[in-house]
């Protein structure tokens, strides 16, 4: 059954109908596949790749590694809701190596960034540190390759 | 001088290929969708570039032996045994070549002459007929029928087969019409073939490219073993057709003719693309595998939309082409061919350019993305329902 979470990861538009003939499944299959999967939350949610360089609106990706202090009968898992509650937090990872919490934050302005850090995440008790490194050209996110549209150069007829 | 004069008749008989009108209407035409190619749509996967581009950095940059890089043969025997349990010796009983082109071009010029006859089962790819004629032999076609699934059955070989036939050729997984040819149906023509004096040649370019069951090679029944010629390759299986690779296994007495033919006439197979084919062998499987069940999706689509729009449509089980029957809409497979181009553009290939007997059905290939299957469709339909 995970043909059809791979079909979807790849793009989320495709009907369900077009999903059934491509597994060779039923509509009514596929329907109940889906459902399924969206209510234990296997299917978390549906979104789209945005390349937003290519558009007016101004935006910043940064990468935080922090450290924590993990909190007594709880670990990490506190500490890292208290982080990922933020609505500028696109994504929380826990981390094995020299940090604990990997964080991707998007802001308008690097102003932005730096103050939700300085301000919202560096003063968390459990935070001991942050370091932050900005993106500077996204290349290929979700598998997707950002720039280059594939163009189809095969020749038009062979047999 | 007339140049003319001097070019063999054979060759000048050999009737220029149908489809270059086509190119030529194309070339006016913008926003075409084309479902006329024969190869993937994918590039060839990273890790068998990369593998390429490092051997050219490490300076290999020479000739290889003739029959190709032996650790690159040891891994073709390797993947023979393990994909289709047939055993070969890497040292005697592999040719590397130049695409599976190569391989069925100088199978037959060192098999058949002028006298000779060479079954073909039609519809299929052209370089069967054009290959013979080259060689002066004569092609015997064998007209297979939709109501078989376009598959060779021994009633229609038995008829085929005279004291002068020399050659057979098994196209499974078929191009045009996506025919594959199961354990029991091979095990039917074994039967005829077994005991007689002449060669198969088993054309397995899309042995990976099934979507029921795994592919079984005719050189897997031990009494046909050392009368079959396996042709294989990498441009379908690992997307590598620019690269020019392919491979003959076979009975070590035909490889050493093939190899004396290729040492003249090409000397060896690319060395940077051989380099590459290794990494494929080695490293290839879920590649491929992540390739096939992308070509199996849109297989049903299309398929499926065929069908939809009321033409009949075979389940093609190998290969990446869908062979649709055009009969209900009163043309000719041209005439659907030119009208869709012209009023739809989109570009399918008329049967009829494989085999007489593929008159009737269109061939269209599904190596596209998805997006353009499902545009393709559509036109189809304003085309079909106009
Ligand atoms: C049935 C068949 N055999 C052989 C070939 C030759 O492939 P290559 O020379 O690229 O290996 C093709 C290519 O279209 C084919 O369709």
């Amino acid at each position: 059954m995970e043909e059809i979470l791979k079909i979807l990861e790849k793009n989320g538009r495709y009907s369900e109908e077009q999903i059934a003939v491509m597994t060779g499944k039923s509509v009514e299959e596929v329907k109940e596949a889906i459902k399924k999967y969206e209510e234990e939350n296997v299917i978390v949610g549906y979104t789209t790749l945005v390349n937003w360089e290519k558009t007016k609106d101004e935006s910043i990706t940064a990468m935080i590694e922090v450290k924590v202090t993990p909190q007594r009968g709880e670990g990490f898992d506190k500490v890292a809701e208290r982080i990922y509650k933020f609505s500028e937090v696109k994504a929380c990872y826990l981390m094995s190596g020299g940090f604990d919490l990997t964080i991707i934050i998007e802001g308008k302005t690097l102003k932005e960034v730096a103050s939700f850090v300085s301000d919202k995440l560096a003063p968390l008790e459990s935070v001991q540190s942050t370091a932050t490194h900005f993106v500077l050209k996204k290349y290929k996110d979700k598998g997707t390759i950002f720039e280059k549209k594939y163009k189809d150069d095969r020749e038009a007829i062979i047999i | 001088m007339n140049v003319e004069d001097i070019i063999l008749k054979k060759v000048k008989d050999i009737p220029p290929s149908g489809i270059r009108k086509y190119f030529d209407m194309i070339n006016e035409m913008k926003d075409v969708i084309s479902l006329g190619v024969g190869e993937p749509d994918f590039t060839t996967p990273w890790n068998v570039s990369e593998s390429g581009i490092y051997s050219l950095e490490k300076g290999h940059t020479h000739y290889s032996s003739n029959a190709g890089l032996i650790q690159l043969r040891e891994e073709i025997a390797n993947y023979q045994q393990r994909k289709y349990n047939l055993q070969y010796n890497p040292k005697d009983q592999i040719l590397v070549t130049v695409g599976g082109s190569e391989g069925i071009d100088i199978a037959l010029r060192a098999l058949v002459e002028a006298g000779d006859e060479v079954i073909i089962p039609e519809p299929s790819f052209v370089a069967y007929q054009g290959c013979t004629r080259i060689t002066g032999a004569t092609p015997v076609s064998i007209k297979l029928r939709a109501e078989d699934q376009f598959k060779l059955t021994p009633d229609l070989l038995e008829k085929a087969i005279t004291p002068k036939t020399k050659v057979v050729i098994i196209p499974y997984p078929n191009n045009p019409t996506g025919a594959i040819m199961n354990r029991d149906d091979l095990s039917r023509i074994v039967e005829i073939l077994k005991d007689k004096d002449l060669i198969v040649l088993s054309d397995e370019i899309y042995a990976e490219l099934t979507y029921q069951d795994n592919h079984v090679s005719i050189a897997s029944f031990p009494e046909m073993k050392d009368k079959t010629l396996v042709i294989n390759g990498f441009s379908k299986a690992f997307a590598m057709t620019g690269w020019r690779l392919g491979y003959a296994c076979g009975h070590p007495a035909l490889i050493q003719a093939m190899t004396k033919i290729h040492q003249y006439a090409i000397m060896c197979a690319p060395t940077t693309a051989q380099y590459a084919a290794m990494e494929a062998l080695k490293n290839g499987d879920s590649s491929v595998r992540e390739m096939v069940k992308e070509y199996n999706h849109r297989r049903r689509v299309l398929v499926d939309g065929f069908r939809e729009l009321g033409l009949d449509c075979f389940e093609p089980l190998g290969a990446f082409y869908t062979f649709p029957c055009i009969k209900s809409t009163g043309l000719t497979s041209e005439e659907f061919c030119e009208k869709l181009l012209m009023e739809q553009r989109v570009l399918v290939v008329p049967g009829n350019a494989f085999g007489e007997c593929g008159e009737g059905f269109v061939r269209a290939c599904y190596a596209s993305s998805m997006e353009q299957l499902i545009e393709a469709i559509n036109r189809i339909k304003k085309f079909i329902q106009r």
